[in-house]
């Protein structure tokens, strides 16, 4: 009997669909680790290669020297600086020298200064910089529920770029006929791991505050939990958003045979917890305000107009710990692990 | 006048090895078939039949006549306005940019309403009242088609088998889109039409309902459907193996065994020690696979209604296994930090 023609052709056709669909295979080796108890299938699989990629891309860089804290303070130094004065002169310069780095090692200093006049706040990047730097501050502080003593700093998130590459914003694309619909969901959402969930599940947990909870605390219906399936979806999305962003599967904060238990759950859903009521903090205090101040170009907002928004892929990028957990605070503790001002500027109206 | 279009051509009865293929090996060609005279009444069967080869592989090479008649028609249209509504919303849901369509097909769907409308009837169209109707069109083109089969079967002298097995998945069908939606008061608990908005709900269904994994019907269902699975494998194989000796004249040997019967029920004696007979294997093979979907629907229809959280009622019930604490620090911040968010 010849088989090889039907099973190529089967073959053939499953690899076809595969392609089409754009299915997102972890080509061995995948390692895995098991993180529960026998027999519950707890087990946090990571594709070697893709393991590899993300630890070459999470590497901190080197400050640019020693910063020395004695001396005058950067205050009584220069002009206008309003939350960094408590550094040494030293430890100031060290500081710019690092963002510049970090945030705009392309367009140097002008990015955020008028050369002529460094005091100035004419440009509007330094005024948004200094928010950022008072954001900072607060997560290192206030967050360490979530991102303990290794803290954050501006490269976190920035990784050399202006703009962060890993933020979200409302996506309604591709945009509906006028009486079409399809309950903001139904097409591949680019910020629920390209499913067909909800696509703006980030708006109402990581802006709004929706209940995530969709399960019932009781085996039978006592009409507490009103939940849907479609609620549930949307729950989804913001997981899948999750997952993708640490590279990270559902059993690495969940049993999964019980989702909502919190007793079989791994500390870590006790992390993202935090993580998650972060991220939702930091938009809404941060972010949001800081709308009227960027060009309205679809570099700086979204396609729809609204700020670029902080996700868990923010900080995350692919992996489980940012920069897997190498604490930049040993250099800059002074300027970021402090708060030294909480002044909130008037932005003028948003949106 | 009937040829055999052996494959392949050195079909030699001696050579008994050759009838060991997992293909249909002999194309039966006779003159094309018209069929019994139908009963007074009646529409006429239609089309001309023919013979296809690669069908003949799979199956009867002669295709047609086909009998489509008044319920026929009605249900295929039917279908079709359903099939049509579906499409285009799913058209309009990309703006009816048809690179968009073929790119998401997979992912488009067409939502039923939100909870918002609890069970209305009828929300606005653009608000999945469009959803309503298409559901509407579906069913009365899969009950028009039970009727049909019901009436073909009839006509034709036959059992109402076939017509009640497909009751069973038709029940299926109605438990998920129209009768839990309606004990539950909501449109919103139904399943949207798309291949991966239907997959999402399967797995939101699951997980908003405390994992269906510890809900017995579903069980059942699971159990039916494996073993459906597993009996049409072992009936199959049993009766390929023995058709060498004219096994597959299935019907005459559940009056006449012959060798074949004898050799087939003794393998199984030997092997498990009990055999099913010619007859009573479809008994087993038509029941394990009405009960699939039939138990599947109940434990749906349980589901949001009666039990709340599967998995919470599998703990009460003992069928939970419980686990050592190996996250003895792990505390629900919501109740550490004093409240539910």
């Amino acid at each position: 009997m010849n088989f090889a023609l039907p099973f190529a052709i089967a073959g053939a056709t499953l690899l076809g669909i595969a392609s089409v669909v754009g299915v997102d295979w972890d080509a061995p080796p995948v390692e895995t680790e098991q993180v529960g108890y026998r027999g519950t299938g707890m087990y946090v699989t990571k594709d070697a290669a893709e393991a590899a990629a993300g630890r070459a891309n999470n590497v901190v860089p080197e400050s640019p020297w020693e910063a020395d804290p004695e001396g005058d303070r950067a205050s009584e130094v220069y002009e206008n600086v309003q939350v960094l004065g408590h550094l040494s002169e030293d430890q100031f310069d060290q500081f710019m020298a690092s963002i510049t780095e970090w945030v705009s090692p392309e367009a140097s200093c002008e990015y955020c200064h008028n050369l002529e006049n460094m005091a100035s706040d004419e440009v509007y990047t330094k005024i948004v910089a200094r928010r950022m730097i008072q954001m900072n501050q607060a997560i290192n502080v206030d967050w360490t529920a979530h991102v303990g003593d290794t803290g954050v700093t501006c490269y976190t998130c920035h990784r050399g770029n202006p703009v962060p590459e890993e933020v979200w914003y409302r996506d309604i694309e591709p945009k509906k006929a006028s009486r079409g619909y399809r309950g903001g969901q139904n097409v591949a959402a680019m910020f629920g791991g390209n499913s067909s969930l909800p696509q703006n599940a980030l708006e109402d947990y990581l802006l709004g505050d929706e209940e995530i909870r969709v399960h019932a605390d009781t085996a039978l219906p006592t009409g507490a939990q009103k939940a849907t399936t479609k609620e549930t979806e949307n729950t989804w999305s913001l997981m899948m958003h999750m997952s993708e962003s640490l590279g990270a599967n559902c059993v690495t904060c969940h049993n999964s045979r019980a989702f909502n238990d919190w007793d079989q759950s791994p500390p870590q859903r006790v992390t993202a917890w935090h993580g998650i009521r972060m991220a939702r903090e930091l938009n809404v205090d941060y972010m949001v305000g800081l709308t009227p101040l960027f060009p309205k170009d679809e570099v700086h907002l979204g396609p729809e107009g609204d700020v670029l928004k902080i996700g868990c892929s923010t900080c995350h990028n692919g992996v489980q710990k940012p920069l897997y957990g190498e604490s930049m605070m040993g250099e800059y503790g002074a300027s970021l692990g402090e708060k030294s001002n909480t002044d909130v500027p008037d932005y003028g109206a948003s949106n | 006048m009937v040829g055999l279009v052996a494959q392949p051509a050195n079909l030699e009865l001696e050579t008994m090895p050759e009838y060991q293929n997992i293909f249909t090996a002999i194309q039966v060609r006779g003159h094309l078939e018209e069929g019994i005279p139908l009963p007074k009444g009646d529409a006429d069967r239609s089309g001309k039949p023919f013979h296809n080869y690669w069908l003949g592989k799979i199956g009867n090479a002669q295709i047609g006549p086909i009998y489509l008649g008044f319920l026929g028609s009605v249900s295929l249209f039917c279908g079709l306005v359903a099939f049509l509504i579906i499409g285009l919303n799913m058209l309009a849901s990309v703006g009816w940019d048809p690179i968009q369509f073929v790119r998401q097909l997979f992912w488009l769907g067409l939502e039923p309403p939100g909870p918002e409308w609890g069970f209305r009837i009828i929300p606005p169209l653009n608000q999945g009242g469009w959803w309503i109707i298409a559901g509407f069109f579906l069913t009365v083109s899969v009950l028009l088609w039970w009727v049909r089969m019901y009436r073909r079967a009839v006509q034709l002298g036959l059992g109402t088998h076939v017509p009640w097995a497909f009751a069973g998945a038709i029940f299926l069908f109605l438990v998920l889109g129209f009768i839990r939606p309606l004990l539950m008061g909501s449109w919103a608990e139904a399943v949207p039409f798309g291949i991966f908005p239907h997959l999402d709900w399967t797995a939101a269904f699951s997980i908003r309902y405390g994992n269906l994994y510890y809900n017995p019907f579903h069980c059942l269902s699971i159990v039916f459907l494996y073993g459906s699975v597993l009996l049409f494998a072992m009936h199959g194989a049993t009766i390929l193996a023995v058709s060498r000796y004219g096994g597959e004249r299935e019907l005459e040997q559940i009056t006449d065994r012959g060798t074949a019967s004898e050799r087939a029920a003794l393998f199984w004696r030997w092997t498990m020690g009990f055999n099913a007979t010619m007859e009573s294997v479809h008994r087993w093979a038509w029941w394990f696979a009405v009960l699939t979907p039939v138990t599947g629907a109940i434990g749906i229809l349980l589901t949001g209604t009666v039990v709340d959280n599967w998995y919470l009622w599998g703990i009460k019930h003992g069928i939970v296994a419980p686990l050592p604490d190996l996250y003895p620090t792990v505390v629900d911040p919501a109740v550490a930090a004093g409240g539910v968010q």
